[in-house]
């Protein structure tokens, strides 16, 4: 696992694109094509499935480093990672492995079908031979949450370079339901076969408009549709079987009962990309109200009759077999608007915004929360569909968000990047002369904004329970979201979607933040 | 009548009538090292070792009321004995050993056990109630011997030449930055360094510290100046329009807190280097324990749970607030401090 280490260690070490792309080159040409597999599955976060706790590796550890409980704890607290703490309590290594990467995942992957004492066992033996960095991604494999700072268009692209094809047939390749247990790195990079029936395309991700719309020119060019607020999702129907893909690349078939009648609707060899979208009546719902079916293990007949969903179609990607991402945008267009001309109401083609000006849809577009629209999407009529996040042919024109003046009340410091430093904040609002708490958020501030609100809270903590401080109610901020619904799971009586902050308010006094019945107005005056 | 008092002003001795390390102006100030939140400003007289002496007259611009004492040597204020020991942080600095009808108190300043070839190696003392700072007083700080760290940033150095970078180091300017420059290969090519390293490092060189040759970088040198040099600078020049000159450049931070991944990747440098003047958890425990002390207040840095810790292992153990580093604010965002200190004394 040497090399693999010492990779990570490359990437680790800086923040410039073309070194971490060298690196990876650099990686692919020493390693076999084994370890290269899990490489890229690890990279496209594919772990191996967890066969020891969290808590059992910290337990663990701190036995071996023979500390108490607490200080591991406290010392956990302070890095903000439990693979990197376990990493550093632990005595130096006594022995050297000279173990490839795919020996040390099968090796934990065998942990399954010992009990606890036998992996205790086998783990303590695994530290006392891996070297720091070694350590360290091998207790990331085992707990989770392995953030490289290697995004899937840099994979592909050392990955294109590295083997040769090019980036948006290595980026396709690696969609889908592979495996490094099932599939070789022959099959899967370098065949021209594609084998795999229920592989989705990469999703072609819009930024958000930088300027004004009237930068875009002529409106002809573009097209207009609204953006929905549900889950971005492939439908694919090859060889008399219907996938439904969400973007985060996890096969929901199962979970939208729904879209099985789609299997009549849609000609075989069909890829429709679109949004999952809660609807009844002829209506959107809110975005909350599918979160309360995505939680559930089983769906129940009443969830289904309550909470309804249609697949709202964005782009057609394969047509009779044949990819057309390549086609412009028109032409996929008309393909779509044939395949959706039918009487199936899951399946709805997304309809564009008629506008003759850009004012117009300016118009159009304030109206958007209406019906749980985020927003609009601007599309060039021409455009081919691209893959990954790409500027210049798509762009989200979003409403403005709602906004509220709150009052700091907790803080807890982060994790990572933001380890040892107080980032994640509770902020309330005024109810009666109490304040009450009703969200969380975790960005928005500026890296030297976030130093000097961790030095004020360390300055001005009341009460300390383990990571959280209780702090003096005395500064404001102003925090933006984009809806808000009711909750029983929350004292405050409502959540809010996407919280986040937008400034840092030091010119209001505590006094002049909002009170509940503000943001309680704001919901009834929006559902 | 305790020997030694926790005041607002700073570490007292009633008996004697002087303070350690205080930060409000008083009358009489033992001084265990240099830095600004050890050495402050506006004392009536100030006694500290004569090696740190030069530095702390310079950077407090003192003149007579400066006075030195050699290491080890007793010294009697109204019956109370002090006595200086080194204490390993930086040239110069001390632990303070005070005894008084056979109670004997250790105020150890800022120290670290590992020797680092510029300063005076830590030595332990015996005593009664030892006072220890634990800036990384948390097991998941453990330094590698320096030579390892000095061969990673040999071989960036080279890397940085063979790729037409500039290599461009920050560390604080008093201490750390002469550390570098004398454990560094010299051989791989010129060593510049800041305005504010360069008149320490001379008072270093003119007290008999041998440190290889610098460059002072003045605001008239040209790109090719600096061609394949090492430069040296404090942190607060990292993120400021000072750095633009030697672009294309790489960027390492030599520091205890580049320990964690999480402090790393925050200071948007493209290296960190685990390099520290203050003792690592085990040397924090070793210390401790060699002082053969029963009763111990802890300072700076993760004083409540390195206390804890101790009281756990059966001594008297306390945390003590002081104004050396503030609590943990500074401990996660180290160069703040560090940086004030600079402009404060450097132009």
């Amino acid at each position: 696992m040497k090399f693999f280490a010492s990779l990570f260690t490359a990437l680790d070490q800086t923040t410039k694109t073309l070194d971490k792309i060298d690196a990876l080159v650099d990686y692919f040409e020493k390693a076999s094509d084994q370890d290269k597999l899990w490489a890229i599955a690890i990279l496209s976060h594919r772990r191996p499935k967890r066969t020891v706790s969290a808590s059992l590796l910290g337990t663990w550890a701190t036995e071996r480093s023979n500390l108490p409980l607490w200080l591991f704890e406290e010392s956990y607290h302070v890095v903000g990672d439990l693979a990197e703490t376990i990493t550093l309590v632990l005595p130096p290594s006594t022995q050297r492995s000279d173990e490839s990467l795919t020996y040390w995942i099968e090796f934990i992957k065998g942990l399954e079908p010992f009990d606890v004492t036998e992996k205790k066992e086998k783990i303590l033996d695994a530290w006392s031979r891996l070297e720091p960095a070694e350590r360290f991604v091998f207790n990331k494999f085992i707990t989770g949450g392995f953030r490289i700072g290697v995004s899937q268009q840099l994979m592909v692209k050392a990955l294109s370079k590295h083997a040769g094809v090019k980036e948006n047939v290595v980026a396709h390749r690696l969609m889908g339901n592979w495996s490094p247990l099932t599939n070789t790195y022959q099959d899967l990079v370098l065949s021209e076969e594609l084998k795999d029936v229920s592989r989705p395309y990469p999703f072609y991700l819009a930024y958000a408009l930088e300027g004004t719309v009237e930068s875009l020119g002529d409106p002809a060019e573009w097209q207009a549709e609204w953006k929905w607020d549900g889950i971005r999702g492939q439908i694919i129907v090859r060889d008399g079987t219907l996938f439904v893909w969400s973007r985060g690349e996890e096969l929901v078939t199962d979970k939208y009962p729904e879209y099985s009648a789609l299997l009549t609707t849609l000609p075989n060899g069909t890829v429709l990309d679109g949004e999952i979208l809660p609807f009844k009546n002829e209506q959107p719902l809110s975005f909350n109200m599918l979160q309360t079916r995505i939680g559930r293990k089983s769906l129940s007949p009443k969830i289904l009759s309550e909470v309804p969903v249609a697949f709202v179609a964005y782009d057609v990607l394969e047509y009779n077999d044949i990819d057309i991402r390549n086609y412009k945008l028109r032409e996929r267009r008309k393909i779509l608007e044939e395949i959706c001309d039918h009487q199936n109401p899951v399946l709805r083609i997304s309809p564009v915004i008629n506008f003759s000006d850009w004012a117009h849809l300016r118009d159009q577009r304030d109206h958007a929360r209406e019906f749980f629209s985020e927003g609009v999407m601007l599309k060039r009529k021409d455009s081919v569909y691209r893959d990954g996040r790409r500027r210049g042919d798509w762009w989200k024109w979003k409403i403005d968000p709602f906004t509220v003046d709150a009052v700091m009340i907790y803080a807890m410091s982060g994790h990572g990047r933001r380890a040892n430093l107080y980032t994640d904040y509770t902020f309330a609002v005024w109810s009666g002369d109490q304040l009450v708490p009703f969200t969380k958020a975790y960005s928005g501030l500026t890296d030297e904004e976030i130093r000097e609100v961790d030095r004020w809270i360390r300055m001005n903590t009341i009460e300390k329970f383990g990571p959280v401080r209780n702090v003096k109610p005395q500064l404001v901020f102003e925090i933006a979201f984009e809806g808000i619904a009711k909750s029983t799971r929350h004292k405050s009586g409502i959540a809010l979607r996407f919280p986040r902050i937008n400034r840092w308010r030091k010119d209001k006094p505590i006094k002049e933040a909002n009170t509940l019945q503000d943001l309680l107005a704001v919901l009834l005056s929006n559902s | 009548m305790s020997l030694l008092e926790f005041t607002p002003s700073g570490i007292y001795c009633p008996q004697a009538d002087v303070h350690l390390d205080p930060w409000r102006p008083v009358n009489k100030a033992l001084i265990t090292h240099g830095h600004s939140d050890h050495a402050s400003w506006g004392h009536g007289s100030y006694l500290c070792t004569t090696s740190a002496a030069a530095v702390i007259r310079h950077r407090l611009n003192l003149t007579g009321n400066l006075h030195s004492v050699p290491y080890n040597k007793q010294l009697y204020i109204n019956g109370v004995e002090f006595s200086f020991h080194p204490a390993g942080h930086i040239p110069g600095s001390a632990q303070i050993r005070v005894a008084y009808q056979g109670e004997v108190w250790v105020f150890s300043g800022d120290y670290k056990l590992q020797y680092d070839g510029i300063s005076e190696p830590f030595e332990p003392v015996k005593c009664h109630t030892f006072i220890t700072e634990s800036t990384f007083g948390l097991p998941v700080y453990k330094w590698k011997p320096q030579q390892e760290v000095f061969n990673d940033i040999n071989e960036w150095w080279r890397k940085n030449q063979s790729r037409g970078k500039v290599t461009v180091l920050a560390g604080y300017a008093l201490g750390k930055s002469q550390r570098i420059l004398k454990n560094v290969e010299a051989s791989i090519g010129k060593i510049m360094v800041h305005g504010a390293i360069d008149s320490i490092t001379e008072i270093f060189r003119s007290q008999g510290l041998p440190l290889p040759e610098t460059t002072y970088v003045t605001t008239e040198m040209k790109k090719k100046d600096f061609d394949g040099a090492l430069v040296v600078c404090p942190p607060s020049a990292v993120g400021s329009p000072w750095l633009k000159k030697f672009e294309p450049y790489s960027l390492g931070i030599a520091s205890g807190w580049m320990g964690l991944r999480g402090a790393r990747r925050r200071r948007g440098a493209d290296r960190g280097f685990v390099l520290s003047d203050h003792a690592d958890w085990l040397e924090l425990n070793q210390a401790v324990a060699e002082t053969g002390a029963e009763r111990v207040f802890v300072t700076h840095g993760y004083s409540e749970i390195f206390a804890r810790w101790l009281r756990e292992k059966g001594l008297d153990a306390a945390e003590v607030k002081t104004q050396y580093e503030g609590e943990l604010s500074e401990i996660a965002e180290s160069g703040i401090d560090e940086s004030k200190e600079e402009s404060k004394t450097e132009s």
